[in-house]
């Protein structure tokens, strides 16, 4: 079944972050408030820029995502890759140190 | 709506007055481009000072032949990502040789205000009067030009070559000994 | 190398104090994201997918061993220890944090560095021929002159807000390595019948959704004239640029719907109003800066090095690195080594932060400290002696920075892609990885023979892909990923665009689809001195076309 979740980036580091229930933001997306009809969603995201405004995120959206049986996944690749706060591919250790993997 | 000129907030003694208004008796007015194509002759006449206001699309050309006749000049910021003033402002000053006030208004933001200063503007509407100060700060946030525009500032090149401020300006006659040194 | 007088230092030192404020005004909420957009993309910083990123000026793609530490420096301290170089010299750092910014930046400035305008409508890093200065066929250092533009461009009042983004390349050589057709202005030195050298001036080139290959407004422009010039031409754009749609605001759009022509004349017009004035370089600054590009303390060596030979006639692997790798020199003895940032598992033009510290002090070893960035996402070392091309073979070998394959098929030119950039649609450093893997037979690779493969994760085009020989577009088909490629793009001298061969192919198809065009090539050419292009430009889209989709009773394409 197709939600809504509002999603943005926090100001100081950029990090995705989500809006919870509580209004908080967290970085988990299965934290995400969900919304399932169109009005709550907007009124949600309207809401979040009283978050804006006090210089904890940027540019908040309502983003898609689906309820299935292993809980809330996101729509697309765009928010799966968001959604996993890195990027996807792993690097060869023998040409790197220091590099993102897991 | 706060004027900001000569490093001070200056009382705005300009009207802008819309196309469909009259213009008030003896008080200096700013129309748009439109009306003053429309109706020059009168406002010539008139017996106080007369101002127009360009729109950002809207070409200085327009009115190159009346530069003598307006105290002011205001451009339109509409956005202020919307940079075409920038080059009317030294199309009026170096090409044209406008004297009067030149004035920005609209989405007119600190961050943009040094570069207004530099090709050319000499005043500012900003809405808030508060802001006043960081505007007046930005003048002072860099030392150093790396291209001519229409101020008087001198150049880097300038500065290397020791010739100081009296080369500045945007359309002086190229000096000869340039020229010369290029003579392959 | 350039170096800051004290004017520069200054210059730089108020500029980071300038976006310090900024930031702290920002933090405190006196400037909207609106408002501050702009600044922060005037100073290179964008709001990506996970994070900021942070674009550093490499200007016209040079580099001391000295910056490439601070490089270094910077990916340990504020990221996370890589860095990535780009296809217009520059670097990215995917992990800042915006109030680590004016201190990064304030970093960048102890070496001579910055972030200005790598981003915004202005006038963003003049990039230039990566083998500036030491290419046997080089005319004139086009270095010189892209710094003189770059120091022109710096905070020009006047063009600060353009209706877009503004790409200036120059070239020096008699072969254009710096794609100069396909830049807003590119800029060709050559000589005129007189033998005086100066300037042939294109206009309106641009990959994006609208590729152009720009025409040539003046065949021949004297160099005393150049600023002006570009003056008129900036100025031109600047008032009649459109504004009203995003998507029809670069140069390219106005030269292509004025006609060249027009354009030219245009720009001819408001040259005469401003030519020969304050504009007009002194010859005294071009020496000045032409001080700073001669060239280093070169040995007299003779052409030929019996080190070389013997080392190359001993081992196998590094005999073909120096026939793909290195490139000659104008100096007898020396060599142009490229190091490819390309390896197999890698993620393209990526580089660790140890892998920064060994180049640089190659760099001082071997070759006086100069490193270039070119923009095929590779670095170069531009001066070392053929008799050091052995030992230092072997210490790149050693972190996987000597894979020979520079021109190659692995070679590849790719975006970050949606692993890291907001705009994408797809990722492209999987599909790189995959082709790698593919093809990490050297011996195959030199075989096939030169291939240009370029990534774009979206239509803006990031990674150049219509200028590929092979271009890989990622598009987004409801919500998922898909690669369309295209054939024939060129960015040297024979310039072309690449043309789509049909649908769109998985992400699992793109290897196999590449296979597949590699093998149509070898199966046609008439030689194998008939490269890629050369055989695709003679048999056309239809061999292709047909062993990638078959016919309609036969396999059916991913996508519809």
């Amino acid at each position: 079944m197709s939600v809504q979740i509002v999603t943005a980036n926090r100001l100081r580091d950029g990090a995705v972050v989500y809006l919870t229930a509580t209004q908080h933001w967290s970085e988990e997306f299965a934290a995400s408030a969900v919304f399932r009809d169109d009005a709550a969603a907007q009124l949600a995201l309207d809401g979040a820029g009283a978050a804006v405004k006090a210089r904890l995120v940027v540019g908040p959206y309502l983003a898609e995502a689906k309820e299935t049986a292993e809980g809330l996944q996101p729509i697309n690749a765009r928010e799966r890759i968001r959604a996993s706060r890195q990027p996807t591919i792993t690097v060869d250790a023998g040409s790197w140190t220091g590099r993102i993997a897991g | 709506m706060a004027i900001l000129k000569r490093g001070a907030l200056q009382p705005n003694d300009w009207l802008t007055v819309a196309d469909d208004q009259p213009l008030p008796e003896g008080k200096a007015a700013v129309v748009s481009l439109d009306r003053w194509l429309k109706e020059r002759e009168t406002l010539i006449g008139r017996n106080a000072p007369i101002g127009v206001r360009l729109r950002s699309d809207q070409s200085p050309m327009a009115i190159a032949e009346d530069l003598e006749r307006l105290a002011l000049i205001v451009l339109e910021f509409p956005k202020f990502t919307d940079g075409r003033g920038y080059s009317h402002a030294r199309a009026l000053r170096q090409r044209l040789g406008y004297q009067g006030e030149l004035r920005a208004a609209g989405n007119v933001l600190r961050d943009q205000y040094l570069f207004m200063d530099r090709c050319g503007i000499d005043s500012v509407e900003i809405a808030d009067e508060a802001k006043a100060a960081g505007f007046l700060e930005s003048l002072g946030e860099f030392s150093i030009w790396y291209q001519p525009a229409a101020d008087a500032r001198p150049t880097v090149l300038q500065l290397r070559h020791g010739k100081g401020a009296d080369a500045a300006g945007g359309s002086s006659v190229l000096r000869e000994s340039v020229a010369a040194s290029w003579a392959y | 190398m350039y170096r800051y007088d004290e004017f520069d230092a200054t210059f730089v030192a108020e500029r980071v104090k300038q976006f310090r404020d900024q930031v702290a005004r920002r933090l405190a909420g006196e400037l909207t994201e609106d408002e501050f957009r702009p600044l922060r993309l005037q100073n290179g910083l964008y709001l990506q997918l996970h994070a900021y990123m942070l674009r550093i000026a490499i200007p016209y793609g040079s580099l001391s061993s000295k910056q490439l530490r601070k490089l270094a420096f910077i990916a340990r301290r504020y990221d996370k220890g890589f860095g990535h170089f780009t296809t217009r010299q520059n670097i990215q750092f995917n992990w800042p944090q915006l109030d680590e910014i004016p201190d990064i930046l304030a970093h960048l400035a102890e070496v001579e560095m910055h972030a200005i305008q790598t981003s915004g409508n202005c006038i963003r890093n003049v990039t230039a021929d990566h083998f500036a200065g030491v290419a046997p066929d080089e005319i004139e250092d086009p270095r010189i002159w892209a710094e003189i533009i770059r120091q022109w461009s710096t905070l020009h009042p006047e063009f600060a807000f353009l209706p877009r983004k503004f790409k200036i390349a120059v070239t020096g050589a008699s072969h254009d390595r710096a794609a100069v057709k396909f830049h807003d202005i590119g800029l060709k030195m050559a000589r005129n019948e007189a033998g005086e050298i100066g300037f042939e001036v294109i206009v309106g080139g641009g990959m994006g959704r609208t590729p152009a290959i720009g025409p040539t407004i003046r065949g021949f422009l004297p160099k005393q004239h150049l600023l002006s010039y570009l003056e008129a031409i900036l100025r031109v754009y600047n008032l009649l640029g459109r504004r009203d749609n995003l998507y029809k605001s670069r140069i390219k759009i106005l030269v292509a719907s004025t006609g060249t022509a027009e354009f030219a004349r245009l720009v001819e017009e408001e040259w005469a109003r401003i030519r020969d004035g304050v504009l007009t370089l002194p010859r005294e600054e071009v020496e000045r800066i032409e001080r700073y590009f001669n060239p280093p303390a070169y040995e007299k060596l003779p052409v030929f090095s019996p080190e070389l030979e013997t080392a190359k006639r001993g081992d196998a692997a590094f005999a073909r690195w120096v026939r793909t790798n290195t490139h000659p020199h104008k100096v007898d003895g020396y060599s142009i080594v490229t190091v490819s940032l390309k390896p197999e598992g890698g993620a393209p033009g990526d580089a660790s932060a140890d892998q920064m510290d060994l180049i640089a002090d190659l760099a001082d070893e071997y070759s006086f400290r100069e490193v270039r960035v070119t923009h095929h996402q590779n670095l170069v070392l531009p001066n070392v002696r053929k008799q050091d091309l052995y030992a230092l073979w072997q210490r790149l070998a050693a972190v996987r920075l000597a894979q020979p394959n520079v021109g190659f098929l692995t070679d590849i030119i790719a975006c970050p892609g949606l692993d890291y950039c907001n705009l994408a649609n797809a990722r492209s450093i999987p599909i790189a990885q995959r082709i790698q893997r593919r093809f990490n037979d050297f011996q195959r690779l030199e075989e096939i023979g030169e291939l240009r493969l370029n990534i774009s994760g979206c239509i803006n085009a990031c990674g150049h892909h219509h200028a590929g020989n092979i271009g890989i577009l990622g598009v987004d088909k409801q919500g998922e990923e898909f690669y369309q490629i295209t054939l024939g793009g060129s960015s040297k001298d024979d310039s072309s665009i690449g043309k789509i061969v049909g649908p769109a192919f998985a992400i699992d198809q793109v290897a196999d689809a590449v296979e597949t065009i590699v093998d149509v090539y070898l199966e046609k050419r008439l030689s194998a001195e008939e490269r890629f292009l050369e055989t695709y430009r003679r048999v056309g889209l239809d061999p292709f076309k047909e062993k990638l989709y078959g016919n309609p009773q036969a396999r059916r394409p991913a996508a519809e």
